[in-house]
């Protein structure tokens, strides 16, 4: 069970963690100074539950939080390409903050009810954190989603860039009949289907039109650490000062 | 983070004449009975003038400030340090935001100030106009820089305009968490490996004279403000405050075993430091645009603006009225 529950974590961890990191490169940089704001808290939100992921990953005999955060290569990390792919403009982060968050709001409330118990008490903390990143999306997606001509238009862009990749989240493990049957969690399939409907109901709401999805081929491989040529380049400068000594203390 | 309120000009009471007498008579004798001036409430206009160019230099210099800190936030080192980082950081932005606000309700629109920010109009902490080569100054900026903010802040909230009185209140509260957050970075580096001893006090060493110029020229050389520190605009002179800091803080600094650059720092017999007078063409150079930085602050704030324009265009003229959240 500890491989496919570590598998399970560690993917999880590694999606807050980097868009996490995603998220606070917009400090200071946001396109009103309430989006800064609202962008690092989500930021904030994200690293602290990559943190409790690696935490319960560390009870179940890995390395401690900094050292697994901060020492992989990209070949290490499990995270779905989505996250990683850079901030490009607010168009962009908008729209993958609303694809992935739809669906980490679904994940983490099925893993409230999950058979393994320390999960199920950390999906209950995060689910709650995760419905004001929801609020947050869907508000903002059905105000520029139906708002100016350019607005609509770069949002619809940025949808269709963002969709092949953000259906790589739901890249199956090869431990999902394991997870399921366990009832750990429901698996990959399920949460696409729960995912499919959310953001249907949401662009339905708006201006914005989704293609069919039997059109679009999903960018798998994060899952098994094929990475897109952007994640070393973060590790490389998240790492930038831990590497200097990674015995020290800061 | 702070900034304003030491870069005055010289003041030119000329438009005082103009002034009600009797309605100047009455405001000036509020003030002395230490009561708070609302935004309704009668003023000058000069007090007015000076009150937003105060609140938005300070405004401006919460956003500029969180640049060279905001660049450490993906490279901080381990957990602990990047979720405190982005917090302090967020904090400021936050401060910058409530600032914008105390200085709208004087009458110039937020839209006006930042306009004036990217423009080169208006100025910022000149403290910011200089690099942040490594982590080490990130804890030099997050300890020490927010220290002089505090010293200036806690004055200025004694200060007369109500709303800026008391957005400085709140602001005075976060920012003692960011102290304390600094100092614990820098007490892990004074206590750590010998390179991160050295890093700590490398960055002393470049930060020492900008945070010398921190508190602003030196009352010999300073523009008169008195009519301003009748008004309770400005608390205390550079001096005074300079003073303030360098006896709270170089104890700390000589604690942990570091060394300030000037040799002729020293405590006098009647309690006041003695400096090496901080170099003031320096600073009149690096205030008027000429500084490391100056130009890379002002450009990275342009672009955001430019980047962000249809984000606000599209709030504005919305074809559908605001829509309810979903959830």
């Amino acid at each position: 069970m500890n491989t496919a529950l570590k598998e399970l974590l560690y993917k999880m961890a590694d999606d807050q963690l980097i868009l996490g990191h995603r998220n606070s490169e917009w400090t200071g940089m946001g396109p009103l100074l309430e989006e800064d704001i609202a962008f690092s808290s989500m930021a904030q939100d994200k690293i602290g539950q990559g943190l409790a992921l690696y935490t319960l990953l560390q009870t179940l005999g890995e390395s401690d939080p900094d050292t697994v955060a901060f020492t992989r290569n990209a070949n290490q990390f499990h995270n779905c390409i989505l996250v990683e792919l850079p901030n490009q403009e607010y168009d962009f982060s908008l729209i993958r903050h609303f694809l992935f968050d739809s669906a980490e709001a679904l994940r983490f409330e099925y893993l409230s009810h999950s058979s393994y118990e320390p999960l199920a008490q950390l999906a209950r903390k995060i689910r709650g954190e995760l419905r004001y990143h929801t609020l947050h999306a869907n508000t903002w997606m059905k105000q520029l989603g139906s708002a100016t001509e350019e607005s609509i238009a770069r949002l619809q862009n940025a949808l269709e860039v963002a969709l092949p990749y953000a259906l790589g989240i739901f890249e199956a493990s090869p431990y999902e009949t394991e997870l399921i049957d366990k009832k750990i969690f429901i698996g990959e399939a399920a949460l696409k289907e729960k995912w499919v409907s959310k953001i249907e109901s949401v662009i339905n709401q708006t201006q914005l039109h989704l293609p069919d999805w039997k059109t679009l081929t999903p960018v798998y491989g994060g899952r098994i650490g094929k990475h897109s040529e952007h994640l070393q380049p973060l590790l490389d400068e998240m790492s930038e000062v831990f590497r200097i000594d990674p015995a020290a203390e800061w | 983070m702070y900034g304003g309120g030491n870069t005055f000009e010289g003041i030119k009471t000329d438009s005082l004449a103009q002034e009600d007498p009797g309605m100047l008579a009455a405001f000036e004798a509020r003030i002395e009975r230490g009561e708070k001036i609302e935004p309704s409430d009668w003023m000058p206009q000069l007090y007015r003038k000076q009150l937003i160019r105060m609140i938005e230099q300070h405004a401006h210099s919460e956003i500029i400030g969180a640049l060279p800190e905001g660049t450490w936030i993906t490279r901080a080192p381990g957990f602990k340090r990047k979720m405190a980082l982005m917090a302090k950081v967020q904090d400021e932005v936050g401060h910058a935001q409530l600032l914008y606000s105390a200085a709208e309700t004087l009458g110039k629109s937020r839209e006006q100030m930042i306009d004036d920010l990217i423009n080169g109009k208006s100025k910022y902490s000149n403290i910011f106009n200089y690099p942040t080569f490594t982590w080490a100054d990130c804890c030099f900026i997050s300890w020490l820089v927010d220290a002089g903010a505090i010293v200036n802040q806690l004055a200025n909230a004694k200060g007369s305009y109500g709303p800026y009185c008391r957005a400085l209140d709140r602001i005075c509260a976060e920012e003692s968490f960011h102290l304390k957050y600094g100092h614990h970075c820098v007490i892990y580096l004074a206590s750590g490996t010998a390179k991160q001893r050295q890093m700590f006090q490398e960055a002393l060493n470049r930060w020492w004279p900008p945070m010398m110029h921190f508190f602003g020229p030196s009352d010999k050389i300073s523009a008169h403000t008195e009519v301003l520190m009748r008004w309770k605009v400005k608390m205390g002179t550079n001096d005074e405050m300079r003073n303030q800091f360098l006896d709270m803080y170089v104890p700390k600094i000589w604690e942990l075993g570091f060394t300030i650059p000037d040799p002729n720092l020293k405590k006098n017999e009647s309690g006041k430091w003695e400096y090496t007078e901080p170099d003031w063409e320096e600073f009149k150079r690096v205030i008027n645009g000429d500084g490391p930085c100056n130009k890379e602050r002002l450009e990275v704030r342009r672009v955001a603006e430019a980047r962000g324009q249809w984000v606000r265009e599209a709030l504005k003229t919305p074809k559908t009225s605001y829509v309810t959240p979903l959830a």
